[in-house]
């Protein structure tokens, strides 16, 4: 498949939060400010990325070489829990001061369910290891993207009336809805490719 | 009873005796469950292939053997025959949709008309793209249906795109891409005749 | 038996976990395009929580406080697989329906949380009860989602018809759908408890 489609779909058509409905959890709860948006947007992808890599080959050399398929999720989720750790324990060493950045992100990275989402889907599509890495840094975008404006509205929502039942997420669940209809529109764009 | 302490050798020794346990449950549940998820397996090509190919009494699963598509890709074909008579094929061919890739197995008989067709798999949107299922049967209303249609006239095509067949209300190119399916496991077949007359 | 049963109906009202505790929100917009689907993933993580209470309270003095986090995964992701295999193999169409969703629920924050929250502090008995009350409650969100979007999108609910195709709006089932009405539940939610602490 053509690697442009791929990023381009990754990113508009099949948006992982508004499309796939991946990393909700911590698309409603960070968002709130754009700072912190962009600090966890770094942190998925950078994370993300590496994750990808090893569980597919994790995957390919491993468990379809003895037929252990039925293994993927526990090794998945393994993986991406150490690899989670391991990230936190160098970052500490090599960069304080990303660490200190990113470092309460990290830890609630192992429960997004769009990372191990992503590494799952990568071996569902059948990509190759280049087309599966680019997905993953390609989707990463995406869900940067969103939570940027996803937090940047919430922030003007923060300021303005709002019915008391409807105050924090509920509010914030039916902007995302709007928002998911927008991108809706990016339906279709590629079947240019 | 206090908690374990966080000792090398006790944080070592219960993980790993955890997974041991869990290497154990898992490899016994997935001997119980493999035999049934493959037979629910086979049991969906077979009634896909029964629903579109005219009778048969041989075993068309047994039988399979690929083609090549214009792509390079490679088709699954499963030849139908009755006495030993060829009388029809099941191809399972698959275009991308809208939203990811549509897989079907469509039936062709002797004469190259289309005999029926059954989706496989697809992601698309439910209450529009996923009215493919039954759409291009619907031999009530004029110009959905595809079945019968003569495939060595030409490729199946949308009325957008001057072909016969009305597309799906608002799911054009769900439309296009099942039709697109449906050519390509055609030309795939026509190409390839000649490995049929084994 | 007084205490457990509170525990259980503790996890369906006031601790829903998806209206009140706004946990596991993933599958709740994904799988809730159908009551029939939003019912399925309920009782599916239902089974996975009640199961990996039930052992990690069992197994909460053999586990080093600094490896549990881990160890809990393990257990968790054991259950999953095994619901994955069993759904697999004797409801196949169900399994398909669910998707990506169905490995995804290792990773649901209701499952681990409580876990960490109450399994890993609480006995076998009580834990169990509170994974029946959680699932239930999940169930009972999803259910209720899965229905509304259901029924505002194609008219029907668990596939009955109650009104004709062309006064839905298919805008439900879908994605936006998805966050609206749930935007529109947890409202209604707020406002009913509003309502009963004044009372």
């Amino acid at each position: 498949m053509e690697l442009i489609g791929i990023i381009i779909i990754a990113i508009f058509v099949n948006n992982v939060v508004f499309s796939q409905f991946l990393g909700i959890c911590p698309f409603l709860g960070v968002s709130k400010k754009v700072g912190t948006a962009i600090g966890m947007g770094l942190a998925v992808m950078f994370v993300l990325t590496i994750a990808t890599i090893v569980t597919y080959i994790v995957q390919k050399g491993l468990l379809e070489q003895f037929g252990l398929e039925y293994l993927q999720t526990i090794t998945f989720i393994l993986v991406i829990a150490s690899l989670v750790q391991l990230v936190e324990i160098i970052l500490k060493k090599i960069s304080p001061s990303l660490y200190q950045a990113l470092g309460v992100f990290l830890p609630l990275i192992t429960t997004n369910c769009m990372i191990l989402g992503v590494a799952i889907l990568v071996i569902q599509k059948d990509f190759n290891l280049l087309e599966s890495v680019i997905y993953a840094v390609s989707s990463a975008i995406g869900y940067a993207m969103a939570i940027i404006i996803f937090s940047s509205i919430r922030e003007q929502l923060a300021l303005t009336k709002v019915p008391k039942s409807m105050e924090g997420v509920p509010i914030a669940l039916i902007t995302a809805g709007v928002i998911a209809m927008a991108f809706m529109g990016f339906s279709g764009i590629d079947q240019v490719f | 009873m206090a908690k374990l302490e966080s000792t090398f050798k006790n944080m070592f020794l219960s993980l790993s005796l955890i997974c041991l346990a869990v290497a154990f449950l898992l490899a016994q549940v997935n001997k119980m469950t493999a035999k049934p998820i493959a037979e629910a397996k086979a049991m969906k090509l077979q009634l896909a292939i029964g629903e579109v190919v005219p009778e048969f009494d041989n075993d068309p699963v047994a039988e399979v053997f690929m083609i090549p598509d214009e792509t390079g890709d490679s088709l699954m074909v499963y030849p139908a025959t009755k006495g030993g008579e060829l009388v029809g094929v099941a191809i399972s061919s698959s275009a991308s949709g809208f939203a990811g890739d549509i897989q079907i197995m469509v039936g062709f008989d002797m004469d190259n008309k289309v005999v029926n067709y059954e989706v496989l798999q697809h992601a698309e949107t439910p209450g529009l793209g996923s009215k493919m299922d039954e759409w291009f049967k619907d031999t009530e209303s004029e110009g959905k249906s595809i079945l019968g249609k003569d495939m060595s006239i030409g490729p199946l095509a949308v009325r957008n795109d001057g072909g016969g067949i009305d597309a799906i209300t608002a799911s054009t190119i769900t439309s296009r891409a099942f039709l697109n399916a449906v050519n390509i496991a055609f030309a795939a077949y026509n190409d390839n005749r000649d490995k049929l007359d084994n | 038996m007084n205490k457990n049963l509170s525990v259980l109906i503790n996890g369906v009202i006031r601790e829903n976990p998806v209206f009140v505790l706004l946990l596991g929100m993933c599958p709740v917009l994904a799988t809730t395009s159908s009551a029939v689907n939003g019912m399925s993933m309920g009782l599916a993580t239902m089974f996975v929580l009640i199961c990996s209470n039930a052992v990690i309270s069992l197994l909460k003095n053999m586990i080093p406080d600094m490896v549990r986090i881990p160890a809990f995964i393990v257990v968790i992701a054991t259950f999953v697989t095994i619901t994955e295999m069993m759904m697999n193999a004797y409801v196949p169409a169900l399994a398909e329906s669910l998707g990506l969703f169905l490995p995804l629920i290792v990773v649901n924050c209701i499952v681990l949380g409580r876990a960490e929250s109450f399994a890993s502090r609480n006995g076998l008995v009580s834990s169990v009860f509170d994974g029946i009350g959680m699932g239930l409650g999940f169930t009972f969100a999803l259910t209720i989602l899965g229905a509304a979007r259901e029924l505002m999108g194609t008219g029907r609910i668990f596939s009955i018809n109650i009104f004709p195709e062309q006064f839905g709006s298919l805008l439900f089932v879908l994605a936006p759908g998805a966050f609206i009405v749930l935007g529109y539940l947890i409202a209604t939610f707020n406002k009913l408890k509003a309502k009963a602490s004044t009372n």
